[in-house]
C-alpha cells in the first residue's frame, strides 16, 4: 500500500470509528487522533517527498499507484503526487487539524457533523492524490455535497437559501466540468487507446486545438465557480456566512483550492494551446475578481462578507497568477494558495470564536474587542496583518511571488493588469485595518460585551496551529517555493513554447 | 575585516520583542523596561563597535569599501532575482546604526519615566524592539527588496505604535491613515522596484550602483508615455520614499502621527523611520544621477514641502503638531540635498549627499530632543495644546534649557549641529542655482521663527492655570534629554565628510561665509522677530492674525489637504466605487444567479399541470404526439 | 388477387373504426367500466389486424393466429383484473369515475 492510500483509508477508518461511538468525548477522541495522525501522514509524505526529489528522484509524479477500477471506460484508481499536491495535502491536513479544535462543542448531532467532515476530507485528500479524470472528478463531488448538509443543518442566518445557493452553483459547475472531462477523455489519444490518466493524456498532447478551445473554458470555468471566478463567486459570501466555523474554514481554506488546482492541473497542463489562445479573457475576469473582492469587501459590514469578498479578491489573484503562465507566477499562485488558506482558515476560526460570544457578526456592534479578549484580538490582528501581506507571514511571500512572475510579460495588457493586481494591497490593508479598528479597538461598544471571557483551551490551541503555519510560511518560505517550483515547471514548460 | 557579530544587531531586538510579546503578561513592568533597555543598550554598543571597526579601516584606493557580513537566500523568484536577507555596512549604514540605535537607547530610557504606570507598558517595549529590529534591518538591506520588507514592517510597527492607545478612536483613525497612506506609497515602491527589478535583472544594491552604468545600459530604448522606464522605475521608488518620509502630498499622516506615545513621536516619526525615504535615495544614488529628471521631481517635491510645512508649522496650537510639521520641513530639507546634486565628486555638485546625510545625522538628535522635552513638558501639564502652556522656564529648568539648545540647533545659530549641516545643504542648493539656494534660505529663517515661536509659547509669555504645580520630570527622562543636548552642542564639529560622501572619498568639511553668514542673520532676524511678537504676552500676534485672515485660516488647517483625501477616499473610493460595486454584486450578478433559480422555479410551477395523474389526459396527448410523428415521417419519407 | 385485397381493406377499415372508436372511448368516457370497454375494443381491434393480414399476406403461416388467441387470453386475465379493481374501488369510493381517483395526489 502506498503512502497516498493513507489519506484515503484514515478518513474512512475514521468514519467508521465515528460510526461506532456513543458519547462526546468518544467522538472527540476519535476525531481529534485522526486529524492528527492525518497531520502526521502529511508531515511524513513532505519529508518522504523531499528525500526523493533530493535522491534524485526527477519523475513528474512520485509514489504512483495505478489499479484497474472500471475496464470499459479506462477508469483506473490512479494515484500520484508533485510538489503541489504534497503542498495541498499539508494544506488540508493543517486545517483540518485546527477545524476539529474549532468544533470541539459543536451543537446539535456532534456525531453526524464529523462524519460529514471527515467524509469532506476525504474528497479533499482524494482529489489532491488522484490523476486519474474520473477519479478526481468523483472525488471532487465527494467534496462538494457534505457541503450542502453541513451548512443546511449546522448553519446559522439564512443557512437553506445558503446551502442551496452554494450547492447548485458548485454543482452548475460540475455540470460543466463533466462536459470537459468527457471532452478531453473522447480526444486524449489518437490511436484509439481512450485514457483518463493525466499524465498520459498530456504526453499523448492528442487534442486537437479546435476542441482545446472549447473544452479550455468548460474546465476552467468549472474548476473556477469553486475558485470563486468573477462572476461566479456569489456562493461564497452567502455560504460562509451562513457555514459553521469549521465547515468555513475548511470551504475557505481548501475546498476553494480544489478549484485553483484543477484549473491548472486539468484545464491548463492538458490543453497548452488554449491556455495560450484564451487565457486574456479569464485573465480580465480575475483581474476583476481581484479588485472586485477588495472593492466590495470595504463596504461590508459583516464580518463573514468581509472575509468572503477578500477570499474573492485573494482567490483571484490564483487564478489570476496561474494565467500568466510562467514558473514564477504560478509558484507564486500555489503559495498564495497555502497562504490563503492558512489566514483565511485563522480568519473564519477567530470570527466564529468572536460571533459564538458577541452572538452578532455585525462590526457596527462591536468595538473594544482587544480588552475584553486580548487573545482572540491580537489573533485576529496577526490574521488581517497576513492578510494585508506583512513580511514574516506568508501572504507577503505570496504575493511577492505573484507579482515579480506577472511582471515578466512585457505586453501593455499584462502590464497593466499586474499593477492593477498590485493596487488590492492598498485596498486589502484599507479594509482590513477598517475592521481591526472598528471591532478591537476603540471604545467598548456594547457593555453586555464587557462579561464575555478569552478563548479557552481548544480554541487556543486550533488558532495557534494556524498561526505557525502562517509564521512558518512567511518566515522561511524558501522550502515551499522550491517544493513548488519544480513541480510548476514542467508544467509552464509544457504552456510557454 | 570579521563582522561577523553584527548579526546580533539585528537578532537582539528580534528576541527582545518575542521575549516581550509572549512573556510579557508575565513580567513585572519594571522588569520588562530594564530588560528592553539593557537589550537596546546591547544593541547600541555593538552598533559603535561595528562603526569604530568600519570607519577605524583603512581606505582602499582612498575609498571606504562596502562590506557584506552576511547574505544568504531568503526567497528565490528566478534563477536570477532572489531575495536576500543580509548585512551590508557602508558608511551609511554605520552611520544609521549609530543614529536609530542611539535615539532608540534614548528612547528607551525616557519612556521608563514617561510611561510608567500605563496599561500595556510591557506591550509598548515589545513593539519598541519590533520597530528598532525593523528599522536595523531596513538600514542594512543588501538589496533593494529587503529594504522593502523591512520598510513594510516599521510601517506595521509605526501603525502599531502610533495606535498604542488604542481605545482613543483619534489614535485609532490616526493609526489607520499613517498605515494606508504609506501602504499607498509603497505600492508606488513596489511597482517601482518590479520595474527596475525586470530590466536589471537584480534586486541587490551593489550590482544596482555598481559604476560603468550598469542600470542605463540595462534599461536604455524602452520608454514609457515620454519618459524612460528608468525615470519612472526610479520615480516611482522615490515615492515610496516620499510616502515615508511625508513628503507633500503624501505628508498627511504624519501629523496625525502624532497620536502615539511622545516617545514614539520622538524614535519614529522624528528621528528614523521618517528619514527612511532620504535613506532610499541615497542609498540608490548613483543610479538617481544617471536620471537627472527624476532628481529635479525630487528637489521640487522636497523644496515645496519645506516651504509649505514651515508655513503650516507657524500656525499650529499643539505643540506636537508644530513639531510633526517642523519634521517635515526638515526631511524635505535632506530631500532638496539630494536632489540637487549633480555629480558624485562631493567637490563638484555631490556636495548635497555629504550635507543630506549630515543633516539626517544632527536633526535624528536635535528632533529626538525637541520631541522628548516636548514629551516633558507634557508630562508636566497634561495637554499638547500651547494655550495651556506658557511661562514653564521656572518649573521645568532642564527641558527648559534642552530646549532651547534644541531650538537654536534646528534654526541654524553657530555652533550648535543643526548650523553645520543646515549650512551645507544650503551651500549645495546655493551650487545647483540661486534659485534653489534663496528658497531654501527663506525656509530656514521660517523655520528659526516657528521654532522660537513655539519655544517662547511654551516656556515664556503668559503663564496658564494648571490644576497642580508642573514639576519637573524623572531622572530616567532627564538623562536622556541632556545626554541628546550635549551630542545637539558637539556634533556639528564632527567631520562629517571624512567618513561619509557620496562617493566614499573623504571630503574636507569648509564653510562657505557668504552662505553662512546669511543664513545666520536671516535666522538670527526670525528669532528677534518671534521674541519681539511671542516672548511677552502681547496683542501683536492677534493683530497678525487678524491682518491676514484668510491666509492664517488656511495654514492653520494645514491648507485643506487632509479634506482634499477626506473627499478622494471617502466621496469617491466609497461612496463612488466601493458602494457601487457591492450594490452591483448583490442585485445585478447576485441577482442574476437568484433569477435562474426563481426562473427555475416558477417554470416548474408552470409545467406542473402536465403531471396531473390524469390517465386519459396522458393518453390524449400522447395521441396527439403519435400523430405529429406520424405525419412528420410521412412527411420526411415518403415522397 | 385484387378481389382479396379489397376484402382485407374492408376488414382493416372495420378494425381501424372500432380502434379508434377504442381510442375515443378511452379518452372519453369517464366511466371506468366504459374505459375498460374501449380498451377491450382497441385490443380486439388489434385481434382482428393479427388474423387479417395471416389470413391475407402470409397464408402459409399461422403466427398471426396464434398471437390473437394469446391476445385473447391476455386480455381476459386483463380484465378479470381490472374489474377486481374497478369493484375494490366502488367499495372504497363509492363511484367509479376515473378523474375522482385522486387520493394518492394528496
Amino acid at each position: 500500500m502506498s503512502i497516498l492510500s493513507i489519506f484515503v483509508i484514515i478518513p474512512i477508518l475514521m468514519l467508521g470509528g465515528l460510526f461506532l461511538s456513543r458519547n462526546m468525548k468518544q467522538i472527540r477522541t476519535v476525531a481529534t487522533i485522526g486529524s492528527a495522525l492525518q497531520l502526521i501522514a502529511a508531515i511524513v509524505l513532505v519529508v518522504l517527498f523531499c528525500g526523493e526529489r533530493s535522491a534524485g528522484n526527477t519523475a513528474e509524479m512520485l509514489f504512483m499507484v495505478d489499479h484497474v477500477w472500471f475496464q470499459a471506460l479506462n477508469i483506473h484508481y490512479a494515484v500520484g503526487v508533485d510538489g503541489v499536491s504534497v503542498a495541498m495535502i499539508l494544506l488540508s491536513a493543517i486545517i483540518v487539524f485546527a477545524g476539529v479544535f474549532a468544533s470541539w462543542k459543536i451543537e446539535p448531532l456532534p456525531k453526524e457533523f464529523f462524519m460529514w467532515l471527515i467524509l469532506l476530507s476525504i474528497g479533499v485528500y482524494g482529489f489532491f492524490i488522484s490523476i486519474d479524470l474520473f477519479t478526481m472528478f468523483m472525488f471532487y463531488e465527494v467534496a462538494l455535497i457534505p457541503m450542502y448538509l453541513l451548512i443546511g443543518i449546522w448553519g446559522s442566518g439564512k443557512k437553506y437559501y445558503s446551502a442551496m445557493k452554494l450547492t447548485l452553483m458548485l454543482m452548475g459547475g460540475s455540470a460543466l466540468l463533466l462536459l470537459g472531462i468527457l471532452g478531453i477523455y473522447f480526444h486524449s489519444a489518437t490511436d484509439g487507446n481512450l485514457t483518463m490518466n493525466i499524465l498520459e493524456i498530456a504526453k499523448n498532447d492528442a487534442i486537437p486545438h479546435f476542441w482545446q478551445n472549447i473544452l479550455f473554458p468548460l474546465t476552467f470555468v468549472g474548476f473556477g465557480v469553486l475558485g470563486a471566478m468573477f462572476p461566479f463567486h456569489t456562493w461564497s459570501p452567502d455560504g460562509h456566512a451562513s457555514a459553521p466555523t469549521a465547515v468555513s474554514m475548511l470551504h475557505a481554506g481548501v475546498l476553494m483550492k480544489l478549484g485553483g488546482y484543477g484549473c491548472f492541473r486539468v484545464a491548463m497542463y492538458l490543453m497548452p494551446y488554449a491556455t495560450q489562445e484564451l487565457s486574456w479573457i479569464f485573465l480580465i475576469l480575475t483581474g476583476i475578481s481581484v479588485f472586485y473582492g477588495a472593492y466590495s469587501a470595504c463596504v461590508q459590514t459583516d464580518l463573514k462578507y468581509i472575509n468572503a469578498y477578500s477570499s474573492v479578491s485573494h482567490c483571484g489573484l490564483v487564478l489570476f497568477a496561474l494565467l500568466m503562465w510562467n514558473t514564477t507566477a504560478m509558484t507564486g499562485a500555489i503559495m498564495q494558495m497555502l497562504s490563503h488558506g492558512l489566514m483565511t482558515a485563522l480568519f473564519f476560526a477567530l470570527i466564529g470564536m468572536i460571533y459564538g460570544r458577541t452572538h452578532t457578526r455585525d462590526i457596527r456592534e462591536m468595538g473594544g474587542l482587544m480588552k475584553i479578549m486580548p487573545f482572540l484580538s491580537v489573533c485576529y490582528v496577526i490574521a488581517g496583518l497576513a492578510s494585508l501581506g506583512l513580511p514574516g507571514l506568508s501572504g507577503f511571500v505570496a504575493e511577492m511571488t505573484i507579482f515579480v512572475g506577472s511582471f515578466d510579460h512585457t505586453d501593455t495588457f499584462r502590464r497593466v493588469f499586474t499593477i492593477l493586481a498590485c493596487t488590492s494591497i492598498v485596498i486589502t490593508a484599507v479594509y482590513i485595518l477598517r475592521v481591526v479598528g472598528k471591532i478591537l479597538y476603540g471604545p467598548v461598544q456594547d457593555q453586555h460585551h464587557l462579561k464575555l471571557t478569552d478563548a479557552v483551551w481548544y480554541e487556543k490551541f486550533s488558532t495557534i496551529v494556524l498561526i505557525i503555519a502562517v509564521a512558518g510560511i512567511g518566515i522561511f518560505p524558501l522550502w515551499v517555493s522550491d517544493l513548488i517550483r519544480e513541480s510548476i515547471q514542467v508544467i509552464s514548460e509544457r504552456i510557454i513554447p | 575585516m570579521d563582522y561577523s557579530y553584527s548579526i546580533l544587531i539585528l537578532a537582539l531586538p528580534l528576541f527582545m520583542f518575542l521575549t516581550l510579546a509572549l512573556g510579557g503578561n508575565k513580567m513585572s513592568q519594571k522588569f520588562a523596561g530594564i530588560l528592553g533597555t539593557a537589550g537596546l543598550l546591547t544593541i547600541a554598543v555593538l552598533s559603535y563597535m561595528v562603526a569604530f571597526q568600519y570607519f577605524g579601516m583603512d581606505r582602499v584606493d582612498g575609498v571606504r569599501d562596502a562590506e557584506i557580513a552576511y547574505n544568504f537566500e531568503w526567497l528565490s523568484f528566478t534563477d536570477k532575482l532572489t531575495i536576500n536577507l543580509g548585512i551590508l555596512l557602508d558608511p551609511i549604514s554605520v552611520m544609521m546604526l549609530v543614529v536609530i540605535t542611539t535615539v532608540s537607547l534614548m528612547v528607551h530610557i525616557y519612556s521608563m519615566g514617561y510611561m510608567h504606570g500605563e496599561r500595556g507598558f510591557q506591550r509598548y517595549y515589545a513593539f519598541l524592539s519590533l520597530f528598532t529590529f525593523s528599522m536595523l534591518g531596513l538600514v542594512v538591506a543588501t538589496n533593494i527588496f529587503q529594504m522593502y520588507i523591512f520598510w513594510e514592517l516599521v510601517g506595521v510597527s509605526s501603525y502599531l505604535l502610533i495606535g498604542f492607545y488604542y481605545t482613543k478612536p483619534s489614535a485609532v483613525s490616526a493609526s489607520k491613515k499613517a498605515f494606508i497612506v504609506t501602504r499607498f506609497a509603497d505600492l508606488g515602491f513596489l511597482i517601482g522596484i518590479l520595474l527596475l527589478s525586470f530590466y536589471t535583472e537584480t534586486f541587490s544594491f551593489d550590482q544596482l550602483t555598481a559604476e560603468g552604468g550598469f542600470f542605463l545600459t540595462s534599461t536604455s530604448g524602452a520608454t514609457f508615455l515620454g519618459c524612460s522606464v528608468a525615470s519612472w522605475a526610479m520615480a516611482l521608488i522615490f515615492m515610496g520614499g516620499a510616502g515615508k518620509s511625508a513628503m507633500f502630498p503624501l505628508h498627511i499622516w504624519l501629523p496625525d502621527a502624532m497620536e502615539g506615545p511622545t516617545p514614539v513621536s520622538a524614535l519614529i516619526h522624528a528621528a528614523t523611520m521618517v528619514v527612511a525615504g532620504v535613506y532610499l535615495v541615497a542609498r540608490l544614488f548613483p543610479v538617481y544621477l544617471s536620471v537627472p529628471e527624476v532628481l529635479d521631481l525630487i528637489t521640487w517635491v522636497g523644496a515645496i514641502t519645506a516651504l509649505y510645512a514651515a508655513i503650516v508649522a507657524c500656525v499650529q496650537s499643539d505643540i506636537k503638531r508644530v513639531l510633526a510639521f517642523s519634521t517635515i520641513s526638515q526631511i524635505a530639507f535632506m530631500i532638496v540635498a539630494l536632489g540637487v546634486c549633480t555629480s558624485m565628486v562631493p567637490s563638484e555638485g555631490g556636495l548635497g549627499y555629504m550635507a543630506s546625510m549630515f543633516h539626517l545625522f544632527t536633526h535624528a538628535m536635535f528632533k529626538a530632543l525637541l520631541f522628548l522635552g516636548a514629551g516633558a513638558v507634557i508630562h508636566a501639564v497634561h495637554s499638547n495644546e500651547m494655550s495651556h502652556m506658557g511661562g514653564l522656564r521656572k518649573y521645568l529648568p532642564i527641558t527648559h534649557i534642552t530646549f532651547l539648545i534644541a531650538c537654536l540647533a534646528i534654526a541654524g545659530i553657530p555652533p550648535f549641529s543643526g548650523f553645520f549641516s543646515k549650512d551645507e545643504i544650503l551651500a549645495a542648493a546655493f551650487n545647483k542655482s540661486m534659485f534653489w539656494g534663496v528658497w531654501m534660505t527663506v525656509v530656514a529663517a521660517i523655520t528659526a521663527f516657528y521654532m522660537f515661536r513655539l519655544y517662547f509659547g511654551i516656556f515664556w509669555g503668559k503663564e496658564a492655570k494648571h490644576e497642580h504645580t508642573p514639576h519637573e520630570s524623572p531622572a530616567t527622562m532627564t538623562i536622556p534629554l541632556i545626554i541628546l543636548a550635549i551630542v545637539t552642542c558637539v556634533a556639528g564639529f564632527i567631520p562629517f565628510g571624512e567618513f561619509v560622501t557620496s562617493n566614499g572619498e573623504a571630503y574636507h568639511i569648509h564653510l562657505d561665509m557668504t552662505v553662512a553668514v546669511t543664513s545666520v542673520v536671516c535666522a538670527v532676524v526670525a528669532i528677534a522677530l518671534a521674541t519681539w511678537l511671542f516672548a511677552k504676552p502681547n496683542p501683536k500676534p492677534e493683530k497678525m492674525q487678524a491682518a491676514l485672515p484668510n491666509l492664517h485660516k488656511w495654514a492653520y488647517n494645514r491648507f485643506y489637504m487632509d479634506n482634499v483625501y477626506q473627499f478622494i477616499t471617502h466621496k469617491i473610493i466609497f461612496a463612488c466605487i466601493s458602494k457601487p460595486i457591492a450594490w452591483f454584486d448583490r442585485h445585478i450578478i447576485d441577482g442574476t444567479m437568484d433569477m435562474f433559480a426563481t426562473v427555475t422555479n416558477s417554470v416548474a410551477e408552470k409545467i406542473k399541470g402536465f403531471q396531473s395523474g390524469k390517465l386519459q389526459m396522458y393518453v390524449w396527448i400522447y395521441i396527439v404526439g403519435a400523430m405529429i410523428l406520424a405525419v412528420a415521417a410521412i412527411y420526411t419519407f415518403v415522397k | 388477387m385484387d378481389n382479396n385485397l379489397t376484402t382485407m381493406y374492408i376488414y382493416l377499415a372495420i378494425s381501424g373504426i372500432m380502434f379508434f372508436a377504442g381510442v375515443y372511448g378511452f379518452i372519453a368516457r369517464r366511466n371506468m367500466l366504459a374505459i375498460l370497454i374501449s380498451l377491450e375494443l382497441m385490443l380486439n381491434a388489434v385481434d382482428i389486424n393479427f388474423a387479417v393480414f395471416n389470413r391475407y399476406m402470409h397464408p402459409t403461416v399461422l403466427e398471426g393466429y396464434f398471437f390473437t388467441l394469446f391476445a385473447i387470453a391476455i386480455a381476459a386475465a386483463e380484465t378479470a383484473i381490472a374489474i377486481a379493481i374497478i369493484i375494490n374501488i366502488y367499495r372504497n369510493i363509492k363511484n367509479i369515475k376515473s378523474d375522482s381517483l385522486d387520493k394518492m395526489k394528496n
